[in-house]
């Protein structure tokens, strides 16, 4: 039998109510029914007194119901004489009551309206860029000190990081290099046969991939492979206050952690834009040499021939600033991240942005530069 | 594995009964022959030195992890023995309170209470807000619905967590290191709190903890592990073994080494 409820009035002061039946929280809890309405219109009521005699069974159902009777109660200063209820629910409702409400939280139903939104918004990005300049800041201090030989860092983190950045690196690289290394060589293909050119795919190969494309197509898979592992692993230590020990030891985690880092990336990633490189050019000779007739000494010479050493300089620096960039944004976003796993996503995921969008600037102005310069 | 749970004969008091049972991962022997009982509405302490697998007994009573060797019995019915739908069953009579507290970062602590009761009730989203104020109420966390986990303190976190815990009234709740992190005042209401739930709505309460002053305020049954022979030493109510137990390990490990 669900719970049911009775009200009486042995006094006219005087609400008691009589619950029955089986109080349990999966049958829901009963509405308060006539309790209000009476308390609404006969405001001579001073107490309100219960019977349970008949109450079977009870859970957090009838917790629930009493709950909101003792706040009415308290809205309209009624006491509320307990006696009558279940020894255990008595006890319970006196531990609900025992500590008043935190009130002034600010936390309620407050919806900023959406100009206030686009306010809040605009003055967070507006913080955003001199914490990116301090942070910038604190990484070229700490180069300073790497070079005075002053930085705490362990040798053993900064071999297992460029373990982790270059070599296991490479099958990602590899694979990428080789299809963008196709796709040029086919898209050339189809323009060049218009005038039987078909020899200057490996001019067109070679030039795009050690100027543009290794650089950049490595830079992209450093930032959604390396930067956001970087992001994780800072934010993580973050949220586990491991940052906050080194800091505490006099540790400067900038040196012990962001340092390790951008070195590997920035030694790692020439490496990787060469051996990219590498990899897009031999695609082209594939394709040439299966589809379009030519033979690999001929795509051979021809590459030697159109190479010149400021392209691969060029697309070697240009790689070289990519890695610290995308190193950069991940640690910069790890050392930002709040403590929580739900900060660790979103460093993680604002690492991979940061870092792509800084690449995208960075590649855009260095070929203004470099077309200016005339290299 | 049969199709219907299997029923072993075990006294209708007995709540939980740990039959044999055998921890290890992979290799790596953990405990083994563990035998003792949970009667209904006891306060089980699980307590041992550090690092003897108090933890790892707890994870194997919630079902997280299946024994090496052994059955945990619940009313008789074999948990890991039993089909999906009979575990799921069995759980959802479980609460647990988690040593960090593990409330769900993303979700503020109201939304952490009202996801057992949305999954698990037919309540409505108004009703289940009263459950989850009461709730909180409960644990002295009242006004704090709207707070994320990151913002509250560890204390708090750890409160919110057996709220969450309590949320569906379960039949047993399972605590890992309840007061570890509490002052002193707070443990105390912790302690009481928990005496509370078990005297009202006659839970069934298991607690990994290595502190004194809450075995003994609030624990009538227990099981001590031992690190060194990996194997229960033995069971019973913590003041009597404090006591009377014949082994000097125990009565060193219930008297802070003072014997």
């Amino acid at each position: 039998m669900p719970g049911q409820l009775n009200l009486q009035f042995p006094s006219p002061d005087n609400l008691h109510v009589i619950l029955a039946g089986s109080w349990l929280l999966t049958e829901g809890p009963p509405s308060l029914g006539d309790i209000a309405q009476q308390l609404q219109s006969r405001s001579d009521i001073c107490r309100i007194s219960f019977d349970s005699k008949a109450v079977t069974q009870w859970d957090s159902g009838l917790l629930t119901f009493l709950a909101r009777v003792y706040q009415l109660a308290g809205k309209h200063k009624i006491d509320i004489d307990p006696g009558g209820l279940p020894d255990g629910a008595r006890r319970m409702m006196s531990l609900a009551t025992a500590v008043p409400p935190r009130e002034g939280t600010g936390k309620r139903g407050e919806k900023p309206s959406i100009i206030e939104h686009i306010g809040l918004k605009s003055l967070s990005m507006w913080r955003a860029a001199p914490e990116m300049l301090h942070f910038l800041g604190e990484v070229t201090l700490s180069f300073g000190r790497l070079f005075r030989g002053t930085a705490q860092f362990r040798r053993s983190d900064l071999m297992l990081i460029i373990e982790d950045v270059g070599p296991h690196a490479l099958p990602i690289v590899s694979l990428i290099s080789f299809l963008v290394g196709l796709i040029v060589a086919y898209m050339a293909a189809v323009q060049l046969a218009q005038f039987g050119a078909q020899i200057y795919i490996a001019n067109l190969v070679s030039l795009g991939m050690t100027r543009e494309m290794g650089a950049l197509m490595t830079g992209i898979i450093m930032a959604g492979r390396t930067g956001a592992a970087f992001a994780a692993q800072l934010g993580t230590m973050q949220v586990n206050e491991e940052i906050d020990a080194f800091r505490t030891l006099g540790v400067n985690p900038i040196d012990f952690l962001v340092l390790p880092r951008m070195l590997a990336l920035v030694l790692m990633m020439p490496l990787l834009v060469l051996y990219s490189g590498i990899v897009g050019i031999t695609a082209g000779m594939f394709v040439s040499v299966t589809t379009f007739d030519i033979s690999t000494f001929e795509y051979y010479q021809q590459t030697v021939r159109s190479m010149e050493w400021s392209h691969i300089w060029v697309g070697v620096i240009k790689g070289t600033v990519y890695g610290m960039l995308v190193a950069f944004a991940g640690c910069l976003r790890g050392m930002q991240c709040g403590r929580s796993a739900q900060a660790v996503g979103e460093a993680t995921t604002s690492a991979v942005v940061t870092s792509i969008l800084l690449i995208v600037i960075a590649a855009s102005l260095l070929t203004i530069l470099f077309q200016q310069l005339g290299i | 594995m049969e199709a219907t749970a299997v029923l072993h004969k075990t006294d209708p008091d007995d709540h939980i009964t740990v039959d044999d049972l055998t921890m290890a991962y992979g290799d790596f022997l953990i405990q083994r022959d563990l035998n003792f009982t949970i009667r209904r509405g006891d306060i089980f302490i699980i307590m041992g030195g550090s690092g003897c697998g108090k933890s790892t007994l707890l994870r194997h009573l919630i079902g997280l992890k299946a024994p090496a060797r052994g059955r945990v019995l619940f009313d008789g019915i074999s948990y890991w023995e039993s089909p999906p739908a009979e575990q799921k069953r069995i759980k959802q009579g479980f609460g647990m309170s988690f040593q960090s507290g593990a409330l769900w970062s993303s979700l503020t602590l109201a939304e952490n209470i009202a996801l057992p009761l949305g999954e698990y009730t037919d309540l409505t989203p108004a009703d289940i807000a009263e459950v989850v104020s009461l709730k909180l109420s409960l644990v002295g966390l009242a006004g704090f619905e709207e707070f994320y986990p990151s913002e509250i303190s560890g204390g708090m976190q750890k409160r919110a967590a057996l709220a969450r815990a309590m949320a569906l009234d379960p039949e047993i709740l399972f605590f890992d290191e309840p007061s570890a992190g509490l002052d002193p005042i707070s443990s105390r209401r912790l302690d009481d709190l928990i005496l509370e739930l078990r005297d009202s709505l006659g839970t069934t309460i298991v607690v990994v903890t290595h502190e004194l002053a809450s075995i003994f305020n609030i624990g009538n049954n227990s099981v001590f592990l031992d690190p060194e022979t990996r194997t229960m030493i033995t069971s019973g109510d913590p003041k009597t073994l404090r006591d009377e137990s014949p082994d000097p390990g125990v009565r060193r490990f219930l008297n802070r080494g003072e014997i």
